[in-house]
């Protein structure tokens, strides 16, 4: 362990975790003066090559309030088969099964290697998987048949146990009937209409029919199943029935006169999507996903007009507050998003069209589920297509990359408290002794729901330390947590994984450097990020900026290193230095900033920062580019005007989009042909270089990014120049002319410009 | 009519009255006095006391005769030919020697001029003049067979011109009165003057037979007598010819009709100082006659002015007579009396009679006491009472063979019993409309004190015999048709071109109107366009005319109509194999979908729905292999789950449907649900019109009360203790207002829906059917449905409705004269305003009754008009409009109103009126105002256009004679007298059924056809003669047939020969007959080839199926069937015939004491 950098990234890769701070001001007072909370990425499902689950049920604190899971940080006293719970230090016997237990005969658990296991426990039966489609009918001809070609093709992909249902919608929402043959037969709704769990449960005959139960007759168990069935089959029994049925669809029939939208009834057709899965299967895993080609124009969940001369709703709608559906939209899908949260499902959202698709107001649908969340142009593109097969892609182990149901459950030692979470995750509200009164993100509780996650699947945490300033931590004290996750594994087993860490306390005011040194910048600036972008939901733009930039400043005056009143002398140490930048790059980033960005673009980005590990959301704070030249291998390169050079070729990657740029030189070449010329062999291996490399990542993102190939001067270029640093602009004139880069014709401050003004602000004397 | 009648009575009179006065001075004088040749005269003036002191068995016994022979004459009147003939013959004689040369004159010219009116004008005849005309050519007819007696046609004409207008009112009055009274009276002296004709009476009986004979015997009585005496005989004579059919009848069948007799007693009166010199007596007649021979006289100068009418009228004639009379009513007051007297003589039978006429031919006696205490003494013998069927072969005989033409204003058409054929030259059908009176009073107060009635039976569809043709479509382009610009009436035969054609002045405001150019047409010399006869619409009664885009609906021409199939599948249906039975008949019944004209398949596209609690819609686009079935469960909130693929051409997605009318039988085979909705699916239909932007027809077939939760969901609320109770209303009454609101939706979009329901308990046919009844679709009831017993009932019904004509989204408003005013609708429509009539469907079994009120007086010259329009979209969506125009006579005589009445659309109406009012008055209230009415009709007559005569005598107008017998059948029908068998679905089933029936469907509902099959001729085509409605008619060793439009009773006497039950069930004895047979068994003998094409032949005519049930005598179902014996008691409390009538007469009697 010779560097905090390896520590954690030996940390991160064992037990998913990623704390802001890897020593930990030992007081509360100090941990307010460290700006920066104390908080960590936790990846609760982190891909773990070399963890074999263990097939027992993991050994629970006796204490009500309590409940940890027995760990590698426990105090055993062998010979007495006890052993002390290092949270509320209650001490438990162990059960009998451990009796045999000693030194050298520990069980997994209590083996420091395994601070994160995973039980495998049996509880309930096991129930398959369960997929349901809710398809818009509304969309072109081209781009439904494509949507029923990968819809067709999914079926294959499916776990062959696995119970499948189909709903359509347009203006009317079908429920199919899968189970019936000959005439093809579904249950229609009104696409206007809000109807209760209940009243979607009786008109689709699902609720039990109220017999007095005949005292002769034992109650009839199977008349469930049988039930159900008739709207969920397994994938086996129906795929040829499925397939046809999916190829049969027809585009909404209902005439759509000119000017107007199609009446689209998502709302509904979402709404029942959920009362029917409530009615017949909760709390087992499910996933709702749902196809759109457009934004719901009818019913609960409207989010605009048919009237096409009324565009739908943009940022400067929704700051004159004139957006008159999405409150009530909003509100429609949040209270879909709770009632399905819980009951444990998960609902993605395909949305593929040009224009907006009301995701703005949708978006709680995915963000409270954990489900995903896709948005394309077209279900007719590669786009789509790749990204939807990738949900059904399996891991190393032959399992699907998908987990349901999941609970979430934070334990903290004393001196801690719990304030929040930020992730894919519904409050279960539990509370604790360990649950903090300030809240950061969903707080208030120490337990969270995540109806689905993924092995990268990534929630902030966040934290308070309570220790009184007077009541000091002995030496060589540590803190500890716990993360209990329970949850439902793809192949149906329910599973339990537990972490523990522990980090070092340390008196903020004689070991500064100690924490300092412990500070995780990457981690810091996304879990600063996270509660940034948590806010923007909330508040107005600006003040979510004032607030990063007065965290940074005060970051800065407290760590930095300087003279007062003297910019230049103005230092931040290394453990420090990227940080400015990072958040340089989040106040431009589409998180934070609306302008060129539709309110379902930014909800759609926004949903991804919130859920992805610490590596994604750093590219997706500052993107990554890379150089190719002939001037020598592939470099990574500054995101910054002047790294745009005639003969390079860029490749950035901002997770969303894939962007292969050739400078201007090498444009003309291409123009040219060279690449095509046996004699400019190396010219044609400079262009593929970056298509190799961008395919590299295509093929593992999810969602897949959007690949872009343009040119200097090319209309996509936009995608480049808005990214990177401004260094060079109309504005500063000197750079015209020198082989030094591009410039951007844009009034924002380069990073130059805001490091002077944060060095001018962190040493001024009067904030 | 009268107007011309006068005018032209006028003069006549004028001359006649002297004539006459001589005549009538000697022959009044005469007749009372002396008995015998007055006899009549003094019949009548003496019949009074005469029967009621003196013996009455003489003077019954001619009374009898006269009646019979009055009778004879109203049939001849009836049979224009015959009435004339024997008039002519019987007067020939008499006149021959006056008349013939003062009215000889005069008539020809008359007759001339009339000549056109001939035929129609057998009824106008009546009215007016023209009448007269008629009889000309009747008359020519009669010259032959009375050729002896006048010297030239003409003259003959002439004198029977007068007679038979003698005759005529005579027979009319005859007819209409039960002679009784006039017979009663006339009897005596006519006894003895008439000594013979007692003797005729029995000719009466061979009256029916043959009235030649009968007047044969009269001429010669005639002859011998002198003028005066000729007169009575001729009277007595004509009133037979005149009144022929009645007479004919009553005669025939009934000495009952006896009463007629006395009519005809009258008519003799009439007749007389008719012929002797009926115009001029007429005149000092009124006055004079104050008393009966006032009458007569006056009758004399209907007669003289009638001369012409006579003839032509003398059928009808009574109703010449009256017009006649009226005519110089112009004193109204002195002709009152003059009314009556000539009343009495034409009209004049007496009811009073009716003991009497029970009596009358019976028992003399009778009369005597009869007059004392008329009603309850002793039975009358049913015998002597008016008879339907006596009237309906009466009217078939004399009007049968000629065609209606419809040229001229206001004249009755043949009853609806009859088969005629018409000729539209002006004035619609009267299959399409038809009036309780051609002859309206020019005053309210005049309507109001007769209480007739003003209403027009409208079928706008009604369906024409190959041999007629339909109306014709005029496009006038694209301004739409040409209409007035102020009451927007349409053009129409009545407008009236001005300024060289350049304008028009509306025939129904007077206003004028600018013709539109490119409707100019120079006018000829008369007046007319010279384009009349190329324009449907200026030459026709009947015609349709395009519609534009502005009778559209939101300005756009409209779609082809759908029909939607709507199949309840609950376990009911299921289990008794209607689903199965329905879907197979769909798959061969969709290939006859209404066409229009010569289409070569129908644009009407189908659509289906099944549902029990919950609705499945079922897509059948053309491309797709398989149907597809949606559910809606959410029934609270009914919608239409897919627009494209619902509905479809039959011929393009005729597998797809055949696949799924395969399937539905076998998804539904396990059902094991039992409840329905109702109103959901009719929402379902409407909103998939909607969807649609069309009009069409929803075909429900439903089994249950709707007790699932959904809207419209109804509950059981059958309780037959409301019965007789002031809440029994509520039966009637829809539990909820939401079925109508419902109604009132599906009319604005143009849904039809007609409804089959298959019952096994109270499904609340009340409420059901109120959507059905408002949007003027049909309900069809099967109860207990058994798909061996009415399966084919089913199906009938079922092809039937789905293939006959209908138009869709008709909104119908009807135009009448300055002065009269549409102002009461009865039928199967809804309405949003007072004026027009919508139907979101209109068929053409269905009738709409119109009711007109007086706002302002009508002329007698202009008459009354009526137009109707229907604005309708024909089956292949065109929109088009049907217009039906009507003339008729105003009147401001009392007595012309009654003369040309029609009886059977009176209880048309009063039937209607009465199954409406239940919904708001508890039943008897109902029944007493209908008894009230019908009393003070009747009350009205005897006061003001009878003869008098002693108030124990009932007298009866000639038209209206059936009234009372009808009106006790209405009466006794199951909605205001229930038994104790009949459901409340049934009666809420008969209710609304009624509503929309036409008046032959009444008529027959009411008073069933009896038909005796034993005495069926095999080898003709002919039904056999139809019978009364008694038991005692029927024979033990006959076997009978009953159809009431509804039903169809095979009744087996007990003692029927063993060979003939062999012959029609193929069992060999009675015993072994199954009364479980729906249909009969198909053996090949005569006599079963024989039984079921009449079977077959009455369903044709029918627009329902008829259950067939088998009844044998003193067998269980045997109540069921004597329950259809109208003139019997019923079980329920009905009152018989005789018993009824009395009653009536005694409620006369109140009011007019």
């Amino acid at each position: 362990m010779a560097t905090y950098l390896e520590f954690i990234q030996q940390n991160e890769e064992r037990d998913g975790v990623r704390f802001s701070w890897n020593v930990w001001p030992s007081s509360r007072l100090e941990a307010t003066r460290m700006v920066v909370p104390l908080a960590c990425l936790l990846t609760p499902l982190k891909e773990r090559l070399d963890l074999p689950p263990v097939q027992y049920e993991p050994v629970l604190c006796s204490r009500p309030t309590c409940k940890a899971v027995l760990n590698p940080l426990c105090q055993v006293d062998y010979r007495a088969k006890l052993w002390a719970c290092n949270f509320c230090f209650q001490r438990n016997q162990f059960p009998p099964a451990y009796a045999g237990i000693s030194e050298v005969n520990q069980p997994a658990e209590l083996m420091p290697q395994f601070s994160t296991i995973e039980y495998i426990v049996q509880r309930g039966p096991q129930t398959p998987l369960i997929f349901l489609y809710v398809v818009d009918t509304c969309l072109e001809e081209e781009d439904l048949q494509a949507l029923k070609e990968s819809l067709q093709m999914s079926l294959s992909l499916l776990p062959a146990d696995a119970l499948v249902g189909l709903i359509t919608f347009g203006r009317m929402v079908q429920v199919h009937e899968l189970s019936c043959e000959g005439i093809s037969k579904s249950y229609v709704f009104r696409g206007t209409k809000d109807l209760t769990a209940k009243q979607i449960q009786d008109m689709l005959g699902l609720s039990r029919p109220a017999v007095p139960l005949q005292p002769g007759r034992p109650l009839q168990t199977p008349e469930q199943p049988v039930i159900s069935s008739r709207f969920l089959q397994p994938v086996h029994k129906i795929d040829m029935n499925l397939t046809d049925l999916l190829g049969e669809l027809q585009r909404d029939p209902w005439p759509v006169t000119q000017g107007t939208r199609p009446l689209r009834s998502t709302g509904v057709a979402l709404s029942i999507a959920v009362g029917l899965l409530e009615g017949t299967f909760p709390n087992t895993g499910a996933r709702i996903m749902l196809f759109t080609g457009g934004p719901p124009t009818q019913g609960p969940g409207m989010v605009v007009g048919d009237e096409l001369k009324t565009p739908i709703r943009s940022w400067h709608d929704i700051e004159k507050d004139n957006a008159r559906f999405m409150r009530k939209a909003t509100k429609h899908f949040e209270t879909l998003a709770n009632r399905t949260a819980a009951n444990g499902h998960c609902i993605d959202i395909y949305a593929c069209a040009l224009d907006q698709t009301g995701l703005l107001e949708m978006k709680c649908c995915a963000n409270l589920t954990g489900g995903h969340m896709v948005m394309g142009d077209s279900f007719n593109t590669s786009l789509f297509k790749q990204t939807f097969q990738r949900v059904f892609n399996k891991g190393f182990n032959g399992e699907f990359r998908m987990a349901f149901g999941a609970s979430l459950d934070v334990k903290t030692s004393r001196e801690l408290k719990i304030a929040g979470a930020i992730g894919p995750c519904t409050s279960l509200n539990a509370k604790g002794p360990c649950v903090s009164e300030n809240e950061l993100g969903i707080g208030g509780t120490s337990q969270w729901k995540i109806c689905s996650l993924d092995p990268s699947t990534t929630l902030a945490i966040y934290f308070e330390v309570v220790n009184q300033h007077n009541a000091p931590i002995p030496q060589g004290g540590r803190g500890a947590v716990q993360f209990v996750t329970q949850y439902q594994h793809s192949n149906t087993q329910k599973r339990i994984r537990v972490t523990t860490i522990a980090r070092n306390w340390a008196d903020a005011q004689s070991q500064l450097q100690h924490i300092e040194a412990a500070f995780d910048q990457e981690a810091a600036a996304v879990l600063m990020a996270r509660l940034g972008v948590y806010r923007a939901e909330s508040e107005e733009g600006p003040d979510v900026l004032r607030w990063l930039d007065r965290q940074l400043i005060r970051l800065c005056q407290k760590f930095g290193q300087y003279n007062k009143d003297d910019p230049n002398s103005f230092r931040l140490s290394e453990s420090f230095s990227l940080y400015p930048q990072f958040m340089f790059h989040l106040r431009r980033s589409p998180f934070l900033q609306v302008f060129n960005n539709s309110p379902d673009e930014s909800s759609y980005y926004r949903h991804h920062f919130a859920r992805q590990d610490l590596t994604q959301s750093l590219i997706m704070i500052q993107p990554i580019l890379y150089a190719y030249s002939f001037h020598g291998p592939p470099e990574p390169v500054l995101l910054d005007s002047s790294s745009i050079l005639p003969d390079r070729i860029l490749l950035m990657d901002t997770f969303f989009q894939i962007v292969i740029y050739l400078g201007e030189t090498i444009a003309q070449w291409q123009k040219a042909g060279y690449q095509d010329m046996p004699e400019y062999e190396n010219f044609k291996h400079l262009l593929q270089a970056p298509l190799d490399d961008a395919q590299e990542i295509l093929q593992t993102r999810f969602p897949m990014p959007r690949y872009i190939h343009t040119e200097h001067g090319g209309s996509q270029a936009r995608f480049l120049l808005s990214k990177v640093n401004p260094s060079q602009t109309h504005n500063n004139l000197y750079a015209w002319g020198q082989e030094s880069g591009a410039p951007i014709l844009t009034d924002d401050v380069s990073l130059q410009v805001f490091m002077d003004h944060l060095k001018k602000l962190a040493v001024s004397s009067a904030s | 009519m009268s107007v011309n009648q006068q005018a032209h009575t006028g003069p006549p009179y004028g001359q006649p009255q002297p004539g006459y006065q001589g005549y009538q001075q000697p022959a009044y004088g005469g007749q009372p006095l002396p008995g015998v040749p007055q006899s009549q005269y003094g019949a009548y003036n003496g019949p009074m006391p005469g029967y009621q002191q003196p013996v009455p068995p003489q003077g019954y016994f001619p009374s009898l005769g006269f009646p019979s022979k009055g009778s004879p004459v109203s049939l001849n009147s009836d049979t224009s030919s015959l009435a004339p003939n024997f008039i002519g013959s019987l007067r020939a004689p008499p006149t021959s020697g006056a008349p013939p040369p003062a009215t000889g004159a005069s008539l020809p010219s008359g007759h001339l001029a009339y000549s056109q009116f001939g035929h129609g004008d057998v009824q106008n005849g009546i009215p007016a003049s023209a009448a007269p005309m008629q009889r000309p050519p009747a008359s020519q007819p009669f010259l032959p067979g009375s050729a002896p007696t006048p010297v030239s046609q003409t003259s003959t004409f002439q004198q029977y011109g007068p007679p038979p207008a003698s005759v005529q009112q005579l027979s009319n009055h005859m007819a209409g009165m039960t002679i009784g009274s006039t017979t009663a009276s006339a009897p005596p002296p006519a006894g003895l003057g008439y000594g013979p004709p007692t003797s005729v009476p029995p000719v009466s009986g061979s009256f029916s037979a043959t009235g030649s004979g009968l007047y044969t015997p009269y001429t010669a009585s005639q002859g011998p007598p002198p003028t005066s005496v000729s007169q009575g005989l001729p009277l007595a004579q004509p009133p037979f010819l005149g009144q022929p059919i009645s007479t004919q009848r009553l005669p025939t069948q009934v000495p009952g009709f006896a009463p007629p007799p006395s009519s005809t007693g009258i008519g003799p009166s009439s007749y007389p100082p008719a012929t002797g010199a009926p115009r001029p007596p007429t005149m000092p007649g009124p006055p004079l006659s104050g008393q009966t021979v006032a009458g007569p006289p006056t009758s004399q100068p209907n007669h003289v002015s009638s001369p012409p009418p006579p003839s032509t009228m003398s059928g009808p004639h009574p109703g010449p007579p009256m017009s006649g009379l009226h005519g110089p009513p112009p004193p109204t007051h002195p002709p009152q009396p003059g009314y009556q007297m000539q009343q009495n003589g034409s009209f004049g039978q007496v009811r009073g009679p009716q003991p009497n006429y029970g009596g009358a031919y019976p028992g003399t006696p009778n009369y005597g006491s009869q007059p004392g205490p008329p009603p309850p003494p002793k039975r009358l013998d049913p015998d002597s009472i008016p008879s339907p069927i006596q009237v309906i072969e009466d009217d078939r005989s004399n009007r049968g063979s000629e065609p209606f033409v419809t040229g001229v204003r206001g004249q009755v058409p043949p009853l609806v019993t009859t088969n005629f054929l018409v000729k539209d030259q002006g004035n619609a059908s009267p299959r399409y409309i038809r009036c309780t009176s051609y002859n309206i009073p020019c005053t309210s107060d005049m309507a109001k004190q007769s209480q007739v009635p003003l209403a027009a039976v409208i079928k706008p569809l009604a369906t024409l015999p190959p041999e007629e043709t339909l109306p014709y479509l005029v496009d006038h382009g694209e301004s739409g048709p040409v209409r007035c610009n102020r009451c927007k009436a349409y053009m129409c035969p009545f407008m009236q071109f001005i300024e060289g054609g350049r304008r028009f002045q509306c025939c129904f405001c007077s206003c004028v109107t600018e013709v539109p150019p490119h409707y100019f047409q120079h006018l000829d010399h008369t007046g007319k366009r010279v384009d009349f006869y190329d324009r449907p619409e200026l030459s026709l009664g009947s015609y349709e005319f395009l519609a534009t885009v502005d009778y559209c609906k939101n300005n756009k021409f409209p779609s082809p109509p759908a029909f939607i199939f709507m199949i309840d599948v609950s376990y009911n249906a299921v289990k008794s194999g209607l689903v199965r039975l329905v879907c197979e008949e769909l798959k061969s019944l969709l290939d006859y979908l209404p066409r229009e004209g010569n289409m070569e398949e129908s644009a009407i596209r189908v659509g289906f729905v099944t549902y029990n609690k919950v609705l499945h819609f079922y897509n059948v686009k053309s491309s797709l292999a398989q149907p597809q079935m949606m559910v809606v469960s959410d029934v609270a909130d009914m919608f239409v789950p897919l627009l494209d693929g619902f509905l479809v051409n039959v011929n393009e997605s005729r597998t797809v449907i055949a696949s799924l009318l395969d399937q539905i039988p076998e998804m539904f085979a396990d059902t094991r649900e039992t409840e329905t909705v109702f109103a959901p699916v009719i929402q379902a239909g409407l909103e998939a019109l909607k969807a649609a932007e069309c009009a069409g027809k929803l075909f429900i077939f439903h089994t249950s009360l709707p007790i699932a939760e959904a809207p419209g969901k109804l509950k059981n609320r059958d309780d037959k203790k409301l019965i007789n109770t002031d809440k029994e209303k509520t039966l009637f009454q829809p539990q909820t207002t939401f079925y109508n609101n419902l109604a009132k939706d599906c009319v604005a979009q143009g849904c039809c829906v007609d409804l089959f329901l298959f019952p096994n308990q109270y499904l609340d046919v009340a409420t059901l059917g109120v959507v059905t009844y408002q949007t003027g679709g049909s309900i069809y009831k099967y109860a207990y449905f058994q798909l061996e017993t009415d399966q084919d009932r089913f199906l009938n019904d079922l092809r039937r409705d789905v293939q006959k004509e209908v138009g869709f989204d008709a909104v119908m408003r009807v135009r009448t004269s300055t002065g009269i005013r549409a102002t009461d609708f009865f039928g199967a429509f809804y309405m949003s305003n007072t004026t027009d009539v919508e139907m979101a469907g209109l068929d053409c079994d269905k009738t709409i009754t119109v009711e007109f009120k007086h706002d302002d007086k009508l002329s007698e010259d202009s008459g009354a008009l009526l137009q109707c329009a229907l604005l309708y979209t024909s089956c292949a969506g065109q929109r088009r409009l049907r217009i039906h125009n009507l003339s008729l006579n105003c009147c401001t005589q009392l007595a012309d109103l009654y003369r040309n009445c029609e009886t059977d659309t009176l209880i048309n109406y009063l039937a209607k009126y009465a199954y409406r009012g239940v919904l708001g008055s508890p039943v008897k209230t109902v029944r007493d105002a209908l008894i009230n009415q019908c009393a003070q009709i009747l009350a009205c007559y005897r006061k003001n256009c009878a003869s008098p005569s002693s108030a124990g005598q009932l007298i009866l107008p000639e038209c209206m004679k059936l009234l009372p017998v009808y009106l006790n059948c209405v009466l006794k029908s199951d909605v205001l007298q229930p038994g104790p068998e009949v459901t409340t679905d049934d009666r809420a089933y008969i209710r609304q059924l009624v509503t929309s029936m036409d008046v032959a469907e009444t008529n027959v509902f009411f008073y069933p056809r009896l038909l005796p099959l034993t005495k069926a001729d095999v080898d003709s085509d002919s039904l056999p003669a139809a019978i009364r409605n008694s038991e005692e008619r029927l024979s033990k060793g006959d076997i009978y047939l009953l159809e009431n439009g509804l039903n169809i009773f095979v009744w087996v006497g007990v003692n029927v020969q063993q060979g003939l039950i062999q012959n029609l069930f193929g069992v060999s004895s009675f015993s072994q007959i199954s009364n479980a047979l729906s249909t009969l068994p198909v053996l090949e003998n005569p006599f079963s080839k024989k039984v079921r094409s009449i079977v077959d032949m009455l369903q044709v005519q029918r627009s329902r199926y008829m259950k067939l049930i088998i009844v044998k005598q003193e067998d269980k179902l045997e109540m069921l069937f004597k329950h259809f014996l109208v003139e019997d008691k019923s079980l329920s409390g009905g009152a018989s015939y005789v018993d009824f009538l009395c009653h009536m007469h005694k409620e006369i009697r109140q009011l007019l004491s």
